[in-house]
């Protein structure tokens, strides 16, 4: 059994730790308020955008957008993978690259090649390490993701679509659905499906004027729609990333709760063991005498 | 009761602007265009610029906004600007592109990207636009 000293040392350690957890805890819960609320806020861009598309889906039949049309044979896709710069979040990372594994696992088989955009530290250490086809990156977004920092990364993969490069376009991130529940999902971004514009709200169908022309414009509105896209799987992943931190964070500081209390215990018991045997010696040295 | 139209501005990263108007002027592609209600419906790209939004409650001040770029759609009763939170344009976009391709390769190999000319330029743009707005505001306070 351990000196009585070292297990005080091992409590201390383990009080230690629990003081930097319990702190980590707290601030993911600031911060996770603080992501949902920017994941909410980024919202109705994508609604407008939305609709904006839809007016102009029955506005313009006879231009139909590289993003809209589906392409009959798939050789290569593209992947962007949202995870976390950081770790200690639980199996967050974990799921989403599983997922992405899986998937691009199944690609394999069926004879495509992937290329990867990593926006993230985590996928992107990941993605090299498996020697995946990363053709963009972007590390270190903080806590405040901007969509300046995912214009380039994302252009990227866009503009392989464009070229022909890629077949179809997939995003994997966590999707936050409350505190306790984030669950990795996989959708396609290209081609863009055409229902996920809906109809319109009140169903125009007048003919825009455009400036400068209809082509410029369309081309921009998509570009910002798939950014928008985007953006908001970025706000929702740091949403999930500081939701799983806290719940991991919580439970680290209740493990060490246990542990401090087994140590404790171990503690008496010991100082307990050495104080009887003191006693019985100098009994036994008494009688001796 | 005077016409109006229902205003919305938003950035891809939180809303701007929502409520009534009674006109808007905006920087729209090929010069400064006022749009009161019942105008025809317009799509347009916007340059960087001041945003002036008249509140139907004419008790209520003007609203001028700064947009760094983005695109205004107008129909009859609403008007929406979907407004960029970072300068744009062909050639930075492709600048970023370049950058984040670069820093994939870069952070695979284990060096950092430049987009310097571009950027400089059109921050230039955006800054001139940006004081244009202020002035605009100190006018209007005095």
């Amino acid at each position: 059994m351990a000196g009585g000293k070292e297990i005080r040392t091992k409590i201390k350690s383990v009080k230690n730790t629990q003081k930097i957890t319990r702190a980590m805890e707290m601030v993911a819960t600031s911060k996770m308020r603080k992501a949902q609320e920017r994941m909410r806020s980024a919202r109705p861009y994508g609604e407008k955008i939305r609709n904006v598309a839809a007016h102009l889906a029955v506005a313009l039949v006879d231009y139909a957008h590289p993003f809209l049309q589906k392409r009959d044979t798939v050789k290569r896709v593209g992947l962007i993978t949202v995870t976390s710069d950081k770790g200690l979040c639980g199996g967050l990372n974990t799921n989403a690259l599983r997922l992405a594994l899986s998937m691009m696992k199944q690609w394999h088989q069926a004879g495509r090649e992937v290329a990867v955009t990593a926006i993230g530290n985590k996928g992107f250490g990941f993605m090299s390490r498996n020697g995946a086809k990363v053709v963009s990156s972007i590390t270190g977004l903080g806590d405040a993701p901007h969509l300046e920092q995912l214009v380039g990364p994302i252009k990227v993969m866009v503009d392989a679509y464009i070229a022909g490069e890629v077949d179809e376009v997939h995003l994997v991130y966590t999707k936050f659905i409350n505190t306790m529940k984030q669950e990795p999902v996989v959708e396609q971004l290209l081609p863009l499906s055409g229902e996920a514009f809906g109809q319109p709200e009140h169903g125009y169908n007048w003919e825009y004027l455009y400036e400068p022309d209809p082509k410029t414009v369309i081309d921009e509105l998509m570009t910002r729609y798939l950014e928008a896209l985007v953006y908001q799987a970025v706000a929702e992943n740091m949403a999930s990333e500081n939701a799983a931190r806290m719940v991991a964070m919580k439970a680290a500081t209740d493990n060490a709760d246990k542990v401090i209390g087994n140590l404790q215990l171990l503690y008496n018991k010991t100082r307990q063991a050495a104080i009887t045997k003191e006693l019985s010696e100098i009994c036994a040295g008494a009688a001796a005498v | 009761m005077a016409m109006t139209m229902h205003v919305d501005v938003v950035s891809a990263e939180e809303l701007i602007y929502s409520g009534t108007a009674e006109f808007v002027s905006a920087p729209a592609e090929k010069g400064e265009i006022g749009i009161l209600p019942r105008h025809a419906p317009l799509l347009s790209r916007i340059r960087p610029g001041a945003l002036r939004i008249k509140p139907a409650n004419s008790n209520d001040p003007d609203v001028v906004l700064y947009v760094s770029g983005g695109l205004l759609e107008v129909q009859p009763h609403v008007v929406t600007v979907l407004a960029d939170t970072a300068i744009r344009g062909a050639d930075i976009d492709e600048a970023k592109a370049r950058d984040a391709k670069a820093r994939a390769e870069e952070a695979l190999k284990g060096k950092s990207g430049a987009m310097d000319f571009a950027l400089a330029q059109a921050e230039l743009l955006e800054a001139v636009a940006k004081l244009a707005v202020l002035e605009k505001l100190k006018k209007r306070g005095h």
